[in-house]
């Protein structure tokens, strides 16, 4: 028991705030670059900052499923809004550990699968996360470098502590699979290890499936635990979403356990509804049980159960047959628009001449290009052309439209060229 | 680059690794963990067949034929909404409008603070994601601190606290013999506790007994806490639900602003509103000037993001709809106050029944309660048979959510309760 004099005082006057000594935190650096570039006066200001799709004419996108959906929920006058169990909506789980492992998944027949209704990617990761802390015997996480900016905060508030691990090289813009392997190799057995599903964030590059084949042995053998952060299944890069799901479904084939995140804010543009799931496969359907139990423990103390909104209309579309056929044509029309955009920009950097490869434009994969600029040509950047970027030079393809492409293509080319 | 289908389907079919298969699951000693207690007891509701049975486990409103509720002011709202172009992320603090509104319920529409901008707020993830984020935020900024919990409280406030990592103590507040406040236990508790700790208070409607200190209580409760240099975190999830009157349900929070206390509050808009599923609340905390605000919030964020980076978006459109269109919270306000009369009427009815039926117990304490819940006395061995023989749920603390009794119910109830108490 703490003796009283283990409890610091604060100052007795009711007047004095107990956080008064609190400074101002800096802005979030990805969301905070939404947050300068709506403060920003210009017309030609373009903001490529947070991964969110934009349409050709610079709109965000309500998906023609999701809102024929919710209008079927607004009208259905036998809904409630009443709390939904912790673990969220039972069909909407079941549903999401079909779309990323496959419906014919053994480990889904087999009932070794557990799913959790989480809040979005972030919150199906720390929920994740704070699960291990209590429950895993290894409290290591090992990132790649580079990495969302998030992660880091996210495992380390969770109770984990966070290495890393080589993933991208500068000098190809590829990816630096001996430095990968040689990272996992040193690492102690049993350290949990966070993979990019696909669409890796914020480089776009990923592991080929003979790299993935070569990476899963690796993990393997050395009874590393993986844990699947999967926000871009969307076809955006193969075309479909079952071989965007496929370096997770290579490590659910060994019959190994694993754990993944997947967040529908970009494929259903369900963004701020904060819909997610957290998948956990397991050795036997006796500990998936027992797990699920766990999980609860975790989630009840954070918000007690998670929204009911988001979730609904993702299990409406997963559920229909012609709804599902729809989302995956209107996602195809969003992938051909972000390849388009990297097509442009690549000619429209050719065209200026720009010195260097830029061929990484249409090389990556997914919603970012890293375009491989540096903090300071960046800031140039944004002075200069108002082109709104998170600092490690990271843009987001799917807020470029045809009429800002030459503006950036411009920005670019001088932040290149004046020697920075 | 698309990945050729003839390289997927060999790598799958021999992928297996040599011991994969024989290593033992990571997670084999993980035991399974007990029940919630309030939620489980909706569950196992559910499972029975019988038709007689009962729920008033958990604290969600429900008509006088038994059914859960969506307000017409909600409704409308929800016509305005659907179509919308927006579903974006929204800021890490949440929807900026729902929170102003937020803040005038809670602090008074011309409340100074708003004004002088001094009060730090965020959405959150209803009342759980409120007082989430501040034993987080307690455990950052004042890591030697501790939580000072009413005995009892709502059971989820021991888990919310502890994942934080705040430890916990614990202040009198309910007293047995009398069904009512332990008062002299209560400010003797206040008095001794070390200064500048840290206070957990319900605002209204305490839950689970529904015990609430009257005004001059309130008064001198705020008087002690002051002389101590207390931090005073209300959590107000009954705000309009308790009296029927927001305003009036509030007065707790006004007396210490009045007083000078710099608070923190904790809102839910899952009962008032009716709006469970949405997870709408709020966490705001006074500071003592628009700076200090500015950096309380920024800070609050910087927790938030790493939970869950940014708060659900339709229930926060939801209440600002409501609350900022003057028609829309006219009926809300009629709302609110008829469910909270319903369970006001329901209190009389019971305590009737069991005084009508000869009871040798005083019934008062039904009557006297306020809020959604009754802390009805019953042992955990009594509400046990209440659920085994009379298939009534409740949780085994012997509170009765009162939403779960109706003019159909109410008689077959009390005749439950009569039966398992009448030999007490």
């Amino acid at each position: 028991m703490a003796s009283h004099d283990d409890i610091s005082a604060s100052p007795t006057a009711a007047s004095d705030s107990v956080f008064a000594q609190l400074v101002r935190a800096p802005e979030d650096p990805i969301l905070g670059v939404t947050v300068a570039y709506n403060k920003d006066p210009s017309p030609v200001k373009v903001n490529l900052g947070v991964g969110a799709y934009r349409t050709e004419e610079g709109k965000p996108l309500v998906l023609n499923v999701v809102r024929r959906v919710e209008q079927q929920l607004v009208n259905d006058v036998s809904r409630n809004k009443e709390y939904i169990p912790i673990v969220g909506l039972a069909d909407f789980n079941k549903l999401s550990a079909k779309l990323i492992f496959g419906a014919d998944s053994p480990a889904i027949q087999e009932n070794r699968v557990t799913t959790v209704q989480g809040l979005s990617g972030t919150g199906s990761l720390r929920v994740g996360g704070e699960f291990l802390a209590k429950h895993y015997h290894q409290r290591t996480i090992y990132l790649p470098t580079p990495t969302w900016g998030n992660h880091p905060k996210v495992f380390t508030l969770a109770g984990l502590s966070v290495k890393t691990y080589r993933y991208y090289a500068p000098a190809t813009r590829g990816l630096d699979f001996e430095g990968l392997m040689e990272d996992l190799s040193s690492a102690p057995s049993g350290s949990i290890v966070l993979l990019h599903a696909c669409a890796h964030n914020p480089t776009g590059v990923d592991p080929t499936l003979e790299q993935w084949e070569q990476i899963r042995q690796l993990i393997r053998s050395k009874a590393l635990l993986p844990f699947f952060d999967s926000a871009y299944q969307a076809g955006f890069a193969s075309g479909s979403l079952d071989a965007d799901a496929q370096p997770v479904r290579l490590f659910v084939a060994d019959g190994g356990e694993l754990l993944v995140a997947q967040s529908y804010a970009k494929n259903m543009g369900l963004y701020g509804e904060r819909v997610g799931a957290l998948s956990i496969v397991c050795k036997s359907a006796d500990v998936a049980s027992r797990v699920e139990s766990q999980l609860k423990l975790v989630i009840r103390p954070m918000y007690s159960s998670p929204p009911i909104h988001g979730a609904s209309i993702v299990a409406a579309i997963l559920k229909d047959g012609d709804l599902y056929n729809e989302w995956t044509i209107e996602l195809k029309a969003m992938a051909d628009r972000i390849i388009s955009m990297r097509q442009q920009l690549f000619e429209a950097l050719l065209s200026r001449g720009t010195p260097g490869d830029w061929s990484h434009i249409i090389k990556q994969i997914g919603m970012f290009t890293f375009t491989g600029l540096n903090t300071e040509q960046v800031s140039f950047m944004t002075n200069e052309y108002h082109i709104y970027m998170t600092s490690d030079g990271r843009i987001s393809m799917a807020g470029l439209s045809s009429k800002t492409v030459p503006h950036l293509a411009d920005a670019i080319h001088a932040a290149v060229t004046r020697g920075v | 680059m698309p990945i050729p289908n003839s390289l997927t389907a060999p790598i799958l079919r021999r992928s297996t690794v040599a011991g994969v298969r024989s290593i033992s699951s990571w997670f084999r000693s993980i035991e399974p963990a007990p029940k919630d207690p309030i939620l489980g007891v909706t569950e196992a509701f559910l499972a029975d067949q019988s038709p007689n049975k009962v729920n008033v486990g958990v604290g969600a409103y429900r008509d006088d034929n038994g059914k859960p509720v969506v307000l017409e002011c909600v409704r409308e709202a929800e016509r305005r909404i659907a179509g919308n172009d927006f579903m974006e992320y929204l800021p890490i603090g949440g929807s900026i409008k729902m929170v102003e509104e937020s803040l005038k319920l809670a602090y008074g529409d011309n409340s100074e603070f708003i004004k002088d901008k001094r009060i730090a707020a965020v959405q959150a993830l209803s009342g759980t994601g409120a007082c989430r984020l501040f034993a987080a935020f307690q455990q950052r900024f004042h890591p030697n601190t501790q939580i000072y919990i009413p005995v009892p409280t709502w059971a989820n406030h021991h888990n919310i606290w502890r994942d934080a990592g705040v430890p916990m103590k614990t202040f009198r507040y309910y007293y047995p013999e009398s069904r009512g406040l332990d008062f002299a236990g209560l400010m003797d508790d206040i008095k001794n506790a070390p200064d500048g700790s840290f206070f957990l208070l319900h605002a209204c409607a305490h839950n689970p007994t529904g015990v609430d200190p009257t005004e001059e209580q309130w008064r001198e409760i705020s008087s002690q806490i002051k002389a101590k240099g207390h931090f005073p975190f209300f959590d107000m999830a009954y705000q309009g639900f308790a009296s029927g009157d927001p305003e009036r349900d509030a007065k707790a929070i006004r007396i210490f602003l009045d007083d000078g206390h710099l608070i923190g509050l904790a809102q839910s808009y899952a009962k008032n509103m009716g709006l469970y599923g949405q997870r709408a609340g709020c966490l705001s905390l006074l500071c003592e000037d628009e700076k200090q605000a500015v950096a309380v919030k920024s800070q609050l964020q910087l927790i938030a993001r790493p939970m869950y980076s940014n708060p659900p978006l339709h229930g926060a459109l939801i209440v600002s709809t409501v609350l900022g269109d003057p028609e829309l919270k006219k009926l809300w306000l009629k709302e609110v106050k008829v469910m909270a009369d319903r369970i006001i009427g329901m209190r009389t009815t019971l305590r009737e029944n069991l005084e009508k039926r000869g009871s040798p117990l005083s019934w008062q304490h039904i009557t006297n309660q306020i809020g959604m819940f009754c802390y009805s006395g019953l042992t955990p061995e009594q509400v046990d048979r209440m659920t085994s023989e009379f298939h009534i749920y409740m949780t085994r603390n012997g509170r009765i959510s009162m939403a779960g009794l109706n003019t159909g119910n109410v008689g077959y109830v009390a005749d439950a309760i009569h039966e398992v108490t009448k030999s007490s």
